[in-house]
């Protein structure tokens, strides 16, 4: 599949932006500056990128507790969403929804999702929306290897193929669910086959191979707006952090650790434009450079900015609702 | 302006209010098990089957199609989340539950998602849903299909709840809940579905929040909930036979509460009694006895007395469910104990 330059411009920063953005909090976070806690979305980067090049502002994505790098793909502002996760008045999310529940409906994302498997209906409804109304949006619903095994997963993919709706389910295999490796916790020999349960195209996919993954979404999401239903593509990658920022990771060798990070997805893109010719040394080294200090912007920006005021806690519950009921005896 | 008003069953009241709004508003969609009924069978492709389990969305696929009015699988986290997800993008999905009992299988989709999106988007989006769900017993459903359990929904943040108890409110609660730009819980009592009463045509609102004082009283407050606001009417009139005048307050909305109707009857009557047919634990009844304790002590002239359902799952024999269900002798004990 022929990729325009500009495009190829735009994967490139996307993935180096994701990458940047996931080391920087693992910092800050080691640095106890963040509340909470963090997924990280490191060495997964082409998934995200790869899958939502092909969409614009308008269709949806309903993301996963390791969401930072799905925002980012989707083109949600890096420094509001550092400062959500800073706790922030000016997080994208007004520091009310954290790591685990940062979103941007104006950008078409409808969320992390601190559920593992809370997104398959909400992308299902996303989709009956585009054909209720005829209009030719698309949802992709990001799932984990863990989500594979939640009954809504399955719900949804039915309901997604009964009715045509225009969704695309895009398991991100990292091979662990927590701690549990997918092979203990999967029957069947891999997760795209069970697309057959529900007579819907499955495919699986090598994601840490940007190229293959834009080529697998790019079919599906066309498959998805021409009205013909739902596809399930399997990205199988690896994630270089742990579940949690604070997880040990004893369930890895050093020995995978290092093979996986053979097939950098970054590293491998930068091969092939490089060895093709599609890109020059010196723009990508332009990108990380700009990268670098978006990100370094961003951090400042969330540091500078002031947190909510406390009563803010009120606010943003319902559209209506008597505010004294809300504080109640407060 | 003339408003013509006939008489209607509770059921045809609901049905109406989804009829005006899917006619008022393209947005607005029905989604649940079976609310056409036969999906894809040719020879009811226009009818329908069903209409819902007791017929209150009958005759609805035959004006608005399959389109709009979408029989499910029985898959219901799956589409009460795509009603959220629906919601959120810019339908105004209706959905039905088909009984309240199987919240079990959904709830994650109705309080971790419909319910919290919006406070943890910091209000950049709005979940304009509704989900209407038949509660109650006295059909002989038995421990899966009887239970009311608005109380629980009543507790969530981000839900708001309403319970009506006439085929005016019926008509007119819904028609505001499908306009409101929040999440609603909307309870169907099932024992009430061929209570008849007056209703006007064309669309109207009953406010969400507001109480409706049903009859007026001098010597206590009952406060009460869906069909135990008729339980509360028929001790009411034994009541007045004894020279003892109840004031009837139907909540109707149990989330806001209408804490100002309640609290200005009981200013009045300086007693009260609440009458809940759902477990008492945690419930609506016990937050209302909360409140006159916390913002109406000084009005207080005596114990506030709660009639509910025993702290038991609903039984399946009649003298069981009969025992279950408050009545109005039970209301008029209670009264009696403390005027």
């Amino acid at each position: 599949m022929e990729i325009p330059r500009e495009k190829l411009r735009w994967i490139y920063e996307r993935m180096v932006l994701i990458r940047a953005f996931e080391d920087r909090v693992a910092q800050e976070f080691a640095a106890g500056k963040l509340p909470g806690f963090v997924h990280l979305y490191a060495g997964e980067e082409a998934i995200a990128v790869g899958v939502c090049a092909h969409l614009t502002d308008r269709d949806y994505i309903t993301s996963t507790h390791r969401g930072h790098g799905h925002c980012i793909a989707k083109g949600v502002d890096v420094k509001a969403m550092m400062a959500e996760l800073f706790g922030k008045a000016t997080g994208v999310c007004k520091g009310k929804g954290g790591s685990m529940h940062i979103a941007d409906v104006d950008k078409g994302m409808l969320g992390a999702n601190g559920i593992v498997g809370g997104g398959p209906p909400i992308a299902c409804g996303a989709g009956l929306m585009a054909k209720t109304l005829g209009t030719d949006q698309v949802a992709v619903c990001f799932l984990g290897d863990g989500a594979a095994e939640q009954g809504t997963t399955h719900e949804a993919m039915n309901l997604a193929a009964i009715w045509k709706l225009p969704v695309v389910f895009v398991c991100e295999n990292n091979l662990y669910a927590e701690s549990t490796p997918w092979t203990y916790h999967c029957a069947a020999p891999d997760i795209a086959s069970r697309a057959a349960a529900y007579d819907m195209p499955g495919v699986l996919v090598d994601g840490t191979d940007v190229f293959a993954v834009y080529e697998a979404a790019g079919e599906a999401i066309a498959r998805a707006r021409r009205g013909e239903g739902p596809t399930l593509l399997e990205c199988r990658a690896f994630r270089y952090y742990g579940h949690f920022q604070g997880d040990a990771v004893s369930y890895r060798t050093p020995e995978e650790e290092a093979a996986y990070r053979q097939r950098d997805p970054i590293q491998r893109f930068r091969e092939t434009v490089l060895s093709q010719g599609l890109l020059s040394e010196d723009e990508l080294d332009a990108i990380d450079a700009a990268v670098q200090h978006e990100i370094s912007e961003a951090v400042r920006f969330a540091e500078s900015s002031p947190l909510p005021p406390p009563e803010d806690c009120l606010t943003d519950v319902y559209v209506s609702y008597p505010v004294e009921q809300l504080a109640f005896r407060h | 302006m003339v408003v013509t008003t006939r008489v209607l069953s509770y059921r045809q009241a609901i049905n109406e209010a989804l009829r005006l709004e899917m006619r008022r508003d393209p947005t607005v969609i029905l989604m649940g098990e079976d609310v056409a009924g036969g999906a894809t069978i040719k020879h009811i492709e226009q009818e329908g089957a069903w209409g819902g389990p007791l017929g209150v969305t009958k005759s609805l696929v035959s004006e608005f199609g399959r389109q709009r009015v979408l029989d499910t699988p029985i898959s219901e986290a799956a589409f009460i989340g795509a009603a959220v997800g629906a919601a959120v993008t810019g339908l105004r999905p209706v959905a039905e539950l088909m009984f309240v009992d199987f919240f079990g299988v959904c709830m994650d989709q109705i309080f971790n998602q419909g319910a919290k999106l919006r406070y943890m988007f910091g209000g950049k989006a709005k979940v304009p849903m509704v989900i209407r769900t038949m509660i109650g017993a006295g059909f002989g459903a038995a421990g899966q299909h009887s239970g009311c359990h608005y109380s629980v929904f009543a507790h969530m943040p981000g839900l708001k709840a309403v319970a009506p108890a006439t085929p005016y409110d019926a008509k007119g609660l819904l028609i505001a809940a499908i306009r409101d730009d929040d999440p609603v819980m909307f309870f169907e009592h099932k024992m009430l579905y061929d209570m008849t009463g007056e209703v006007p045509e064309g669309d109207y609102v009953v406010p969400i929040g507001k109480a409706d004082v049903k009859r007026e009283g001098s010597d206590v407050t009952i406060v009460a909930i869906s069909r135990m606001v008729h339980i509360a009417l028929e001790a009411a009139k034994r009541l007045s036979g004894e020279g003892i005048e109840a004031e009837v307050v139907d909540l109707r909305s149990l989330s806001p509460l209408d804490e100002d109707a309640v609290l200005s009857s009981l200013a009045k009557t300086r007693r009260l009694v609440v009458v809940d047919e759902d477990n008492p634990r945690c419930s609506v009844a016990a937050d209302i006895a909360a409140l006159a304790v916390d913002k109406g002590f000084d009005y207080l002239d005596a114990p506030v007395k709660l009639v509910t359902a025993p702290h038991t799952p609903v039984p399946f024999s009649p003298s069981l469910e009969r025992y279950y269900i408050p009545t109005p002798e039970r209301v008029v004990a209670a009264v009696r104990e403390i005027v």
